[in-house]
């Protein structure tokens, strides 16, 4: 008698814990693949294609599915080192025999623009103002520094200017300063 | 919020409330902090010294945490004393003034107040001695409302003057509840006394400054904390709130950084501001005593920020004193009027000792948050020795007035691992400097803490970046996405309505189309060929309007096909003669030319207007050529000239513009061509004479097409002559 209640009771809980899973796992159910956005993140979102992928999201899905994580010059060695913990894998040097590089940003030189709209489609995050005809120019805070621009330019008016260092964004560089004898 | 939470939770009804701890005079203590020589006799005694002014103002810009305003004066132009130089356009911006009357010289980035000493854009005025003031509209703390009084602080562009330089309109704006308003007045780096010798100076003023304070605030208590070593100024404070109930002047003990915002709220109240707070959330709002006294002044003598009194200290200066300076006085001015006897290394320091920044260069400008200027010899504050390895001591862990532990944060530092700095709460550092001060293996604590900071800020800011980018990139190709599909759309729709129009018309239309296909038949047959019997078929199914205009249409193509046959009969007869014409060498063929093209235009006097365009072309391409063969000689040149003008004026009698134009192109093009082939000399005048033989033939045989072929033929020949000459 016990046995069966014993086995009455057990079944009872099982068929209850497995209802209530089961409607958690629909209730709760994770749309997209948590481990791509995770990837995401960690990638700069310069946009920049030098990975091969058309943008980062490409990129990150890409990792995801098993390709090397040293594909990305603009997050650098950080970047290589985030996605080597987040992924279980060992941290490998950047595959293109690349020095992290200063950040730049593209800059129009607006007397030679003839205005033929070719960086405004070439950007990947809209940081080219202008219209046909007319000059264009380049959000600075939007721009990535991505480089897609340079190559469509049939006037090569387009150049990548190092950011230029303002008291904000320094960063205490105490051996930068030039030392001057105060007489 | 505030009071209940201290009032006896524990039902013990004894205990007094914080508010009655407060009222009776009670201060508290926080953890950490150091006791430096304070050094404060050099200057503590001595009235506020007033400068003459000096030969160039330079006034950046931008002077408080915020953005610059949007500049109202441009260079060469003459500006009033007080005048604003810049308008604060939002609420982040804060304007600066004209310091004294004068020409603004220049508009430049000029080395900036800041330990990167990075230009920053600055204007360079010259004062004119006048001191010639704008017109002043001074307010009455009674006929305002908090609006007038917020603006009025905004437009004298007042920014916290104890060193952080936070715009004071947005401190005092808050729409929070505020319980206490506190006045920092504790001043607690070394070597400092400018708020010391302003309380003594200017207390009454203060306190009208604390008024308009408190009604923007409306706090229970203010609070005005004072160190105890600086009693004259204590004195002058306690009788100048004597008439004010709430306002409680609290003398603190001397120790360092008991003028952080974070601990002298501690302080005086035992409260702490929680982690990434701010001391508002709490209902506290801190101001400087500096900045009550600029806002005094701002409001009731509508006399903006113009001037600060600053510290002036150290050893090699012969008169250290307090100095009331203009916001834009070189720091060489203010230390030459000082007395400076500069030494080999000497180090001038802007700020106090703990927390300020080492000048690299004296044309640095004061600014609003300029409270010191310090000169010190070697032997006074020696320069940072060699830093050693850390031996686990403590001492900093024991000094942190903010409770952090410096160790950890030092390895973190070192290490770069942003994630552990943060968890180990880097950003609550408050750089005062205690941790590098009692270091035993004098390692520079605080640098580091420095750079980390400034690299986690960048990392963050990086991070909102990639966000925007991100949202931005995905943006836009949702964009592109929406746009393809409403470019289908459209297509789509076009389609069918094309579809539907075609469906509507009919079959009647299939008539007409089955007349029109007949007609381009009709057109390419031969004139005289059995025109009768589609004429009798066609009029059949025809009505009579359409059948008379056939006609006419047939008539006119008749017409044409005779006049072709002609031109061709006597094209043949031309190009007969042109044939003989080509066997003759190259110059006389370049003479010969007017009367070739004047014969083929004769013949061709029909009025044909393409025969005549090309030979005009052909004409002036030919002159070219002359010209280019034989430089030297100058006659054929000339006839050849007066061969193209010829040509000219007929394709100008021919009154097609177009066809005239087309036809100069094409002589231009061949022209070009030509040159090209003729690169090499020795090849260039056999080329040449093949080239204007097949273009008289060309000329004189009207058919273009035959000229074409002619002109490639003779090019082909002149290439491979040229390139077997060359190998």
């Amino acid at each position: 008698m016990t046995l069966v209640t014993a086995l009455i009771a057990v079944g009872t809980l099982a068929l209850v814990f497995g209802a209530v899973l089961g409607y958690a796992a629909i209730r709760f159910k994770v749309e997209a693949d948590p481990l791509v956005e995770q990837i995401d993140d960690i990638l700069p979102q310069t946009q920049c294609g030098q990975c091969g992928y058309p943008g980062c999201r490409p990129y990150a899905e890409a990792i995801a599915n098993g390709d090397d994580i040293n594909k990305c010059p603009p997050g650098g060695e950080a970047t290589i080192r985030k996605l080597a913990d987040l992924m279980g894998v060992e941290a490998k040097p950047l595959n293109e025999a690349q020095t992290e590089s200063v950040k730049r940003v593209a800059y129009i030189r607006e007397d030679e623009c003839i205005g033929c709209t070719k960086c405004i489609q070439a950007c990947p995050v809209d940081a080219i103002v202008g219209a046909s005809k007319l000059m264009h120019t380049v959000l600075v805070d939007e721009c990535t520094g991505c480089d897609l621009c340079v190559e469509p330019c049939p006037v090569d008016c387009i150049d990548m200017v190092p950011l230029t260092v303002t008291p904000e964004r320094w960063k205490w560089d105490l051996a930068s300063i030039p030392v001057k004898m105060v007489d | 919020m505030g009071f209940s939470q201290h009032t006896g939770k524990d039902g013990r009804l004894s205990m007094p409330s914080l508010f009655q701890q407060i009222q009776a005079g009670k201060v508290w203590d926080f953890h950490g902090g150091i006791h430096p020589p304070t050094r404060k006799q050099q200057t503590s005694q001595k009235p506020v010294a007033v400068m003459p002014l000096p030969d160039r103002l330079y006034i950046p810009l931008r002077q408080h945490i915020g953005v610059a305003g949007q500049l109202l004066v441009k260079a060469g132009e003459t500006v009033l004393k007080g005048q604003p130089l810049t308008l604060a356009d939002n609420s982040m911006a804060v304007p600066v003034h004209a310091p004294t009357s004068g020409t603004v010289l220049a508009i430049t980035p000029h080395t900036g107040a800041h330990p990167s000493a990075l230009p920053e854009l600055t204007l360079v005025l010259a004062p004119d001695g006048k001191e010639q003031w704008r017109e002043r509209e001074p307010l009455t703390l009674a006929s305002c409302d908090n609006m007038t009084l917020l603006n009025r602080i905004q437009e004298s562009g007042i920014a916290g003057m104890g060193g952080a330089g936070f715009p004071t309109h947005l401190k005092t704006g808050v729409n929070q509840p505020v319980d206490y308003l506190i006045i920092n007045a504790v001043e607690c780096e070394p070597y400092i006394t400018a708020d010391d010798l302003l309380m003594q100076e200017a207390a009454t003023t203060i306190v009208k400054g604390i008024d308009i304070l408190c009604q923007l605030l409306n706090p229970k208590a203010v609070l005005i904390g004072i160190e105890d070593d600086k009693p004259i100024a204590a004195a002058a404070m306690m009788a100048a709130c004597s008439q004010r109930e709430h306002y409680y002047v609290r003398t603190v003990p001397t120790k360092y950084p008991s003028g952080g915002e974070k601990q002298l709220i501690q302080l005086l109240t035992n409260k702490e501001v929680p982690n990434g707070r701010r001391p508002v959330d709490i209902g506290i709002v801190m101001q400087n005593v500096g900045t009550a006294f600029a806002i005094a002044q701002a409001v009731l003598d509508d006399h903006p920020l113009l001037s600060r009194i600053v510290t002036v200290a150290g050893d090699t200066l012969s008169q250290p004193q307090n100095v009331l300076t203009l916001i834009g006085t070189p720091v060489s001015s203010l230390l030459n009027f000082c007395g400076f006897q500069s030494e080999p290394k000497q180090r001038v320091i802007m700020g106090g000792p703990m927390m300020g920044f080492t000048l690299a260069d004296l044309s640095v400008p004061v600014v609003k948050t300029t409270n010191c200027i310090l000169a010190p010899t070697a032997e006074e504050l020696p320069a940072a020795s060699n830093e050693m390895d850390c031996i686990r001591c403590s001492s900093c862990a024991d000094a942190c007035p903010a409770s952090l532990l410096p160790q950890q944060l030092l390895w973190y530092s070192k290490a770069k691992d942003s994630e552990k700095l943060a968890e180990y709460n880097l950003a609550d550092c408050i750089e005062c400097g205690a941790c590098a001060y009692v270091c035993p293996s004098e390692i520079p604590l605080v640098q580091y803490y420095r750079v980390a900071k400034a690299e986690l800020r960048e990392q963050q800011r990086e991070a909102l970046k990639a966000e925007q980018a991100k949202a931005r990139f995905e943006a836009r190709n949702a964009r592109l996405e929406r746009e393809k599909q409403e470019r289908a759309e459209r297509n789509q729709q076009l389609a069918a309505a094309r579809q539907q129009q075609q469906l509507a018309s009919g079959a009647n239309n299939a008539v007409a189309d089955a007349l029109a296909r007949i007609k381009a038949k009709q057109a390419q047959a031969s004139a005289d060929t059995a025109n009768t019997a589609t004429e009798t078929a066609s009029a059949a199914t025809q009505s009579s309007a359409d059948k008379t205009a056939i006609l006419a249409e047939r008539e006119r193509k008749k017409q044409q096909a005779r006049e072709y046959q002609q031109q061709k009969a006597a094209a043949i007869a031309a190009e007969m003669k042109a044939d003989e014409n080509a066997a003759t060498d190259a110059s006389t063929d370049q003479i010969a030319t007017p009367s070739d093209s004047a014969a083929a235009d004769n013949s061709n006097s029909t009025a044909d207007n393409k025969a005549a365009a090309v030979a005009a072309a052909i004409a002036r391409a030919r002159a070219k050529k002359a010209a280019e063969t034989a430089p030297n000689t100058a006659a054929p040149v000339q006839t050849d000239a007066e061969a193209s003008t010829e040509a000219k004026t007929e394709t100008d009698n021919d009154a097609d513009p177009r066809k005239a134009a087309v036809a100069a192109a094409l002589a231009r093009a061949k022209a070009k061509k030509a040159a090209e082939t003729m690169q090499s000399t020795a090849p260039a005048e056999t080329a040449a004479a093949a080239l204007t033989a097949a273009d008289s033939e060309a000329g004189n045989g009207v058919d273009p097409r035959k000229a074409a072929i002619a002109a490639a033929i003779a090019r082909a020949k002149a290439k491979k002559q040229a390139d077997s000459e060359n190998s």
